[in-house]
């Protein structure tokens, strides 16, 4: 027993993947076994676009106390905007979209940090800001045109070997690399070293006002990535498109473990977190449970998950 | 995170009065400079009516900062109040109307609510922040559940209420005075409200004086679910029907009124009155003052978001001031 509870301590990723397949098993009861496996591809094929942006998050997360970025659902949203208009419905011009859409996103991400920096105010407030003014940019950019993406990105994003999308494939190829970043790189040791004490961190020679700009221009890029696939997989951009995000980026982190003080992350977790969000949606569907229902289910979940993780681990 | 310089001699001595001065001119000299703009603008707007149509909607708005304050009094941030503002509306139009006394007893169960949602807070040191992103998704559930399309009906005693014409001073401007007047007293002239207010300044000392943590941010939470219901209820006076949707914008708009309104996010520093004045210069920058200057309803978003840099900005501005 205390062995488990010792590994849970070391792993507590490991929670998230036990809830998703509680929830996965959960839904296959109810259809006796029916869809089993298209769930799961499903599951994947949705919980892919959570973890792009989830694992930004948890980078910025992991800077330390206060450190959020409230921008990405208006990042998001433009990013698709930017990236469906460069593309033109073209599939000559997908590079330059998904080229786009990262410098889009990076431009947030570095507008956001300026004004932490510059105005020296909470980044809550100043990436809320930037995210009214954002989302007030992709209105009168996007000005409801629908432009469809181009056939061969669309078709990209909906690859599938044996139920396995393409896309999944990638972005746990992208979160192992994430994972390796933090723990092994100069960078990730840097950003985990200024979540548990910036002073110290500041004193012990790490260059924290980089690493923050990094760190949030990162965030900022990966949501404008997120945001052009997001177009891909739903046809179409849409000033909306990111709204889910705000809430789902900051949960997958606080589910799959890592800290909401900063200091600890883990990358697993972020697969693990987003795959029982999208599970257990799958599972309230296929309840038939309507739409009211299924929004206060899944809120009760994640605020009853995150008062039994508890804010400060004992034996931190 | 920001290193806090410690003040030096001379700044002791004189520097830090006048930075607060300024500081806490601010909120009013933002207000000031809008209704100067608009009353260049449009002279015929500044009139009896003209207030009555303009701040109609600060009403609500003012509620929601005063309950957003609430939160900030003690670090902690409602991100739910805006899904909470919209659960509140459909109860209005539906028990509150229909069945008068099941209304008010939800109303109360949602104060009971967010005291609970506080105890939880505190007694599991969670992140509020998250905590209450997903409370968000709850009360909007509610919401849908309750009136999964637009409609019922405000209580007749709500749109009089909302509709009162009171002689010489408009509504909106009265109403502002009582919200800012009763918050101001209760928080910062009060015992127990220095006391709520060092909950966020100091919890260590606060806890050591023997007063209960648990207790302080319980009430600050129960305060937050009183002033919300308030903001819905006077919402739903003017809008007369109601939507799951109506509160949406409003968790946004009550964390820029509290901010714009001299309001930090650690310490407990909190202004009553400034939040007031922040809410009021929100509502009018951002629907009026574009409106009269042919700004496309697109922008009106942003003009929320480069009020509030533009007054962080003169925020700093100020302080460096001080210190040369």
């Amino acid at each position: 027993m205390s062995a488990v509870v010792a590994a849970l301590r070391r792993f507590p990723w490991i929670l998230s993947y036990v809830a998703a397949t509680l929830v996965w098993i959960g839904a296959i009861a109810y259809t006796g076994g029916e869809g089993a496996g298209a769930m799961l591809t499903t599951a994947l094929s949705l919980a892919v676009f959570t973890v792009v942006v989830g694992v930004g998050q948890m980078f910025v997360i992991t800077l330390g106390p206060g450190n959020i970025d409230l921008s990405l659902p208006a990042n998001i949203g433009l990013a698709s905007a930017v990236a469906m208009k460069t593309m033109d419905g073209l599939d000559s011009n997908v590079a330059q979209g998904l080229a786009a859409a990262l410098g889009c996103g990076f431009a947030v991400g570095a507008a956001n940090y300026l004004l932490i920096w510059a105005l020296r105010i909470p980044p809550i407030i100043a990436t809320l800001s930037a995210s009214f003014i954002i989302h007030s940019i992709d209105i009168a950019y996007g000005r409801g045109l629908q432009i469809k993406p181009p056939p061969g990105f669309a078709d990209f994003t909906n690859i599938q070997f044996a139920g396995i999308p393409l896309l999944a494939i990638l972005v746990a190829l992208f979160a192992i690399l994430a994972g390796v970043a933090l723990n092994l790189t100069v960078y990730g040791r840097s950003v985990l070293a200024i979540g548990q004490n910036a002073r110290a961190a500041r004193f012990a020679g790490v260059k924290v006002e980089p690493i923050r700009f990094a760190t949030y221009a990162m965030c900022g890029a990966l949501g404008g990535l997120d945001g052009a696939l997001l177009a891909g997989y739903f046809r179409g951009a849409n000033v909306d498109i990111g709204n889910e995000y705000q809430l789902l980026s900051i949960a997958v982190v606080v589910i799959g473990g890592a800290s909401v003080a900063g200091g600890k992350a883990n990358t697993p977790g972020v697969w693990g977190g987003a795959l029982f969000l999208v599970l257990l949606q799958t599972m309230l569907n296929t309840y038939g449970v309507g739409a009211g229902l299924r929004l206060l289910l899944t809120g009760v979940i994640i605020v009853a998950i995150i008062a039994a993780a508890g804010g400060e681990m004992p034996g931190r | 995170m920001s290193s806090v310089a410690l003040p030096r001699d001379n700044e002791l001595r004189r520097g830090p009065d006048l930075r607060r001065l300024l500081r806490a001119l601010l909120p009013a000299v933002s207000f000031a400079l809008v209704l100067g703009a608009i009353a260049y603008l449009n002279p015929r707007v500044i009139s009896y009516f003209g207030f009555t149509l303009m701040l109609n909607y600060a009403v609500p708005i003012a509620l929601a900062t005063v309950a957003q304050m609430f939160a900030m009094t003690c670090n902690d941030i409602d991100l739910s109040i805006g899904a909470f503002v919209g659960f509140v509306c459909c109860v209005a139009a539906t028990y509150l109307n229909a069945a008068p006394l099941v209304g008010v007893a939800i109303l109360l169960a949602c104060v009971a609510a967010y005291a609970a949602l506080g105890a939880l807070i505190h007694l599991r040191s969670l992140p509020s922040i998250v905590v209450t992103l997903g409370m968000s998704f709850v009360w909007q559930g509610l919401a849908i559940l309750l009136l999964p399309q637009p409609g019922g009906r405000a209580p007749v005693w709500l749109q009089t209420i909302m509709g009162y014409k009171p002689p010489y001073v408009p509504l909106p401007i009265v109403a502002a005075v009582i919200i800012a007047a009763v918050a101001w007293f209760g928080l910062m002239r009060t015992s127990y409200g220095a006391i709520l207010r060092g909950a966020g300044g100091n919890a260590t000392a606060i806890h050591r004086a023997g007063w209960s943590m648990l207790w302080a941010r319980t009430t600050l939470f129960a305060f937050v679910g009183l002033f919300g219901v308030l903001s819905a209820l006077a919402l739903i006076g003017i809008t007369r029907s109601a939507d799951a949707h109506l509160g949406d914008g409003y968790t946004l708009l009550s964390i820029a009124g509290v901010i714009l309104g001299g309001g930090e996010f650690v310490g407990g520093i909190v202004s009553p009155i400034g939040a007031v004045l922040g809410a009021l210069t929100l509502t009018l920058a951002s629907t009026q003052l574009l409106g009269f200057l042919r700004i496309p309803p697109d922008w009106q978003v942003a003009a929320n978001g480069i009020i509030l840099i533009i007054v962080l900005a003169a925020r700093v501005a100020i302080s460096r001031k001080g210190k040369a």
